[in-house]
């Protein structure tokens, strides 16, 4: 059966997705389209692909990134152009991306405040959009960028209080996690949003390898609830399987192929 | 609203371990991890603290104030003093409604109060305090809040100070967490296995061996705690990892064991009828100057010295 998350249970709270010797950006785009045919407002701090990719996999999953950001209901920063923005054009206010132009960056307010500029509530009579939703992909580049763990972190705080907190709306964000490799500030910064989080999604290569019909499990934990339960059912795992416009999961070891 | 003695024995009674966590006074530090979180407990200790009666403040860094205080009714609520760092804790939006001081000012701020009574300080959480504050400053300002009732030349009697710090384990090197540790007077540490929480709990008493016990827990709705025996499952067959594996060399008459130059000498020992070049040479070339042995026979008065052979009457 395929795991449900109903609106109602999440408003208001952070999801983490991280991805293990295998790539997670599937849940990116399932949450992309997820939230857009929810009518929701949307901010995508898009760090690690193009607009034309996003787009591209989102029309398969029944969604117009063009469109939405016509509308008004997308609000997108595309990090691989914008990065460049940040050398070769003059700007009046702090580009969102200002940090690669200074040397001793030491926060990322500039972007902090893009977020909140993109979700803030809009006087316009009548409420267009259901909430507002905060999509990153993905946090691991700003530490390639130079960022210190705990920058990051902070940053995930204050659009934590503006989104989660003041404006009850909700947080997807990707995070690598690096495994073997040694990675200390990405550790850092994968377990400080992990414990902020209310849910993590960790997609996982398996542990035998590469195969044609299971391309990978999930692991589903469920954190902070807000009514601690005396036995609750913390951690889910499922296997699934990545098709041209859907993701099919199966309980472990029910893949159709193996039955 | 205080409690008859029997309703706060019965309490005691329920708790046991984790009761005396309070009582001790002093740093307590909450290790969590992402399985098992801790601001449950956190919530669970500090509605223990207002029930007794204790004056309790919330360093609150990482969640909101309504969070903190949801599940708490409303007694318990008018208790908790919230020192709110979630909203703006690096003076981002540059109001005047930033706490002056940062959260080591407040925490400080807290222990000048004129109130003699004792108080409970939870700090959620002490990662993000050591995330943003050197360590250093960190262990002096905890040093000097939790040992604030030995200070000399203070004419008010000072009540107990109780410090609860939430400490996210996976965020923080050995060093600092080491600093932390050896501040602490208790040290509870959750874990659990297949949905069931437990709080592994060591306990420095002053003067005493420290003490260690695994409880297992569950949090109610209402953050009350309820103790239980263990987890459901049937128990494991191996050995608890406290006890170390028995040595059966350690009471023996003889020694068994070889220091490090015995262990040399003897690797280094040929065997004598191991036949090896050098031994070759030996024999087949007397060294000069080595001692061949000689046989010193003083005979006695009552000796026999016959010259004769014995056996040359065998016919061989």
């Amino acid at each position: 059966s395929r795991p449900s998350l109903s609106l109602t249970e999440i408003e208001g709270k952070l999801t983490l997705l991280c991805d293990a010797k295998t790539d997670g950006s599937f849940l990116v785009h399932h949450f992309l389209s997820f939230y857009l045919k929810a009518n929701c407002k949307v901010c995508f701090v898009a760090l690690f692909q193009s607009f034309s990719h996003y787009n591209i996999v989102g029309q398969k999953l029944g969604v117009n990134l063009t469109v939405a950001r016509e509308r008004g209901q997308l609000v997108f920063l595309e990090g691989l152009k914008s990065a460049v923005d940040v050398f070769f054009q003059t700007q009046e206010e702090p580009h969102p991306l200002q940090f690669l132009r200074e040397a001793n960056a030491g926060n990322l307010k500039p972007l902090f405040e893009f977020v909140r500029e993109a979700l803030k509530p809009v006087d316009s009579g009548e409420a267009r959009w259901t909430y507002p939703v905060l999509l990153v992909d993905d946090l691991s580049v700003l530490l390639s960028l130079g960022m210190g763990a705990v920058a990051v972190l902070d940053f995930i705080h204050y659009c934590r209080a503006t989104v989660c907190w003041e404006l009850k709306g909700n947080m997807v964000i990707l995070v690598h996690d690096s495994g073997d490799v040694e990675d200390e500030e990405n550790d850092i910064l994968l377990n400080g949003v992990s414990h902020q989080s209310h849910l993590i999604l960790r997609a996982e290569g398996l542990a035998t390898g590469f195969c044609r019909d299971v391309h990978g499990q999930l692991r589903i934990l469920w954190r902070r609830p807000s009514q601690p339960t005396a036995q609750r059912d913390q951690s889910l795992t499922y296997q699934y399987k990545i098709q041209d416009k859907s993701v099919s999961f199966f309980a472990k070891g029910m893949s159709p192929a193996v039955l | 609203v205080t409690l008859s003695e029997g309703a706060r024995a019965g309490i005691g009674r329920e708790l046991g371990m984790l009761d005396s966590l309070l009582s001790l006074g002093g740093l307590v530090l909450l290790r969590d991890s992402v399985e098992w979180e801790g601001r449950s407990l956190l919530k669970a200790l500090v509605k223990k603290s207002a029930l007794c009666g204790e004056q309790v403040h919330i360093l609150g860094c990482e969640v909101s104030e309504e969070e903190f205080r949801e599940g708490f009714d409303s007694d318990i609520n008018n208790r908790l003093v919230y020192h709110d760092f979630f909203r703006d804790p690096l003076n981002w939006s540059k109001t005047e409604e930033a706490l002056p001081g940062g959260p080591l000012g407040a925490l400080r701020a807290i222990c000048k109060r004129t109130d003699p009574g004792p108080v409970t300080i939870a700090l959620d959480s002490l990662s993000w305090l050591l995330l943003h504050l050197p360590c250093t400053t960190l262990c002096q300002a905890l040093h000097a809040v939790s040992h604030q009732d030995a200070c000399p030349g203070d004419s008010s009697p000072v009540g107990k100070v109780s410090v609860l710090g939430l400490l996210h384990e996976e965020l923080h090197g050995p060093g600092p967490v080491g600093a932390l540790s050896s501040l602490a007077q208790t040290e509870v540490t959750l874990g659990g296995t297949k949905g069931q929480a437990s709080a592994h709990i060591l306990c420095r008493r002053p003067r005493q061996r420290p003490t260690d016990q695994t409880q297992w827990f569950s949090i109610l709705p209402d953050f009350s705690l309820d103790l239980q025996e263990g987890p459901s499952v049937e128990s494991q067959p191996y050995s608890d990892p406290h006890i170390p594996p028995v040595d059966p060399t350690t009471h023996l008459t003889f020694n068994l064991h070889l220091s490090k130059k015995e262990r040399e000498a003897k690797d280094s020992l040929i065997l004598p009828f191991q036949f090896s070049s050098e031994k070759q040479q030996a024999l087949l070339r007397p060294r000069p100057g080595q001692a061949t042995s000689h046989i010193f026979y003083e005979p006695d008065a009552y000796d026999d010295l016959d010259q004769e052979d014995p056996d040359d009457d065998l016919d061989i």
